[in-house]
């Protein structure tokens, strides 16, 4: 299906070598057939996540002191960036602070999930599986239009503060189209598939990388096309710490994303 | 080599949102060196405007599957 053309060239005269696909993210643990359910490792991934994330959250703030401990320290500078960094700047002083479960949950959630995929031998980024980027969207999709028909009295109130104030008669009508579009399918459309595309397309190529150096390193017979493969194996070092920064990259635009949705919803004005 | 010419296809598509994230964030680095403390109100703008030019890359990485 993604044929890298450098591999399949290597393919062609060593034989055998499988090109890392999508189909590689297919792990089931429990059942397994593509047509039924299955309990599969992002599964798993995810309900490691949120026992992890729940014990640790829950035991740092039972036992709060005014010298913070280590764990403290860091549950405070996670809740302080989220809190000040993307919800009082975001949505604004007077209006943030409802909000701040949903972004401190969908922040931290994520950035583990996302992080997962670099964590040795967890090494599956949960959100590189379209479902669980789309469930989360769904969350925050349903959040600001129900904030937001509640704040602006109704759903005709909604629908009429989509339009900007002080246009033309003759641009009403398609800036209320384009505005209808970005609000109902542009929006969550872009908001699953920025985290899905991201951490599928940098977790494959990792796995080309790595794949494909070990199969260079082993199997190829050449000194020269080794040496490659070391090189490859270097490569996807830095291509680790590279992926690193995305994951957490990702996980802030997530929660900056949902913030000014939020924000949207709740402003007076356009 | 084998493979399928939509892929080609999603590369064409991701220069232009490549340049215009490029552009955005250009201005927003400027306007933050001109003015730190415009930081907060720059970065919500900045990710408005990334938000929206993304748009364009992602929906042709959606075509890119559709058409396959």
């Amino acid at each position: 299906m993604l044929s890298v053309p450098l591999m399949a060239g290597v393919a062609t005269d060593g034989g055998g070598f499988q090109t890392p696909s999508t189909n590689d993210f297919w792990w089931p643990l429990i059942g397994g057939d593509h047509n039924n359910f299955a309990f599969t490792r992002p599964s798993l991934v995810m309900l490691i996540s949120v026992v992890v994330l729940g014990w640790f959250f829950v035991s740092v703030s039972s036992r709060l002191s005014v010298v913070p401990s280590k764990r403290q320290w860091l549950a405070e500078q996670v809740y302080d960036f989220v809190r000040n960094g993307i919800g009082r700047d975001v949505i604004g002083a007077k209006d943030f602070k409802p909000f701040l479960p949903l972004l401190f949950t969908m922040f931290t959630l994520i950035l583990f999930n996302n992080v997962a995929g670099v964590i040795p031998f967890v090494q599956y980024p949960t959100t590189s599986r379209i479902a669980f980027p789309i469930i989360l969207t769904l969350v925050v999709y349903v959040t600001y239009h129900v904030v937001a028909i509640r704040r602006k009295g109704g759903v005709f109130g909604y629908l009429k503060s989509l339009v900007p104030p002080g246009l033309p008669g003759w641009l009403r009508p398609i800036m209320f189209i384009l505005e209808v579009l970005t609000y109902f399918f542009v929006r969550p459309l872009t908001l699953a598939l920025r985290l899905f595309g991201n951490m599928m397309a940098g977790h494959l190529m990792l796995l080309v990388f790595i794949v494909g150096g070990e199969y260079l390193l082993l199997h190829s017979g050449s000194i020269a096309l080794g040496g490659a493969g070391v090189l490859s194996f270097a490569f996807s070092i830095v291509m680790t710490f590279f992926e690193l920064l995305i994951e957490f990259l990702q996980a802030f635009i997530f929660t900056m994303l949902t913030a000014l949705y939020l924000s949207d919803a709740v402003s007076e004005h356009h | 080599m084998s493979g399928s010419i939509t892929y080609l296809g999603y590369g064409l598509a991701a220069i232009g949102p490549g340049i215009g994230i490029g552009l955005i964030f250009a201005a927003y680095i400027n306007g933050v060196a001109r003015q730190p403390e415009a930081r907060g109100m720059l970065q919500t703008i900045a990710f408005t405007g990334m938000a929206l030019t993304e748009a364009l890359a992602i929906l042709g990485l959606v075509f890119a599957f559709v058409f396959k």
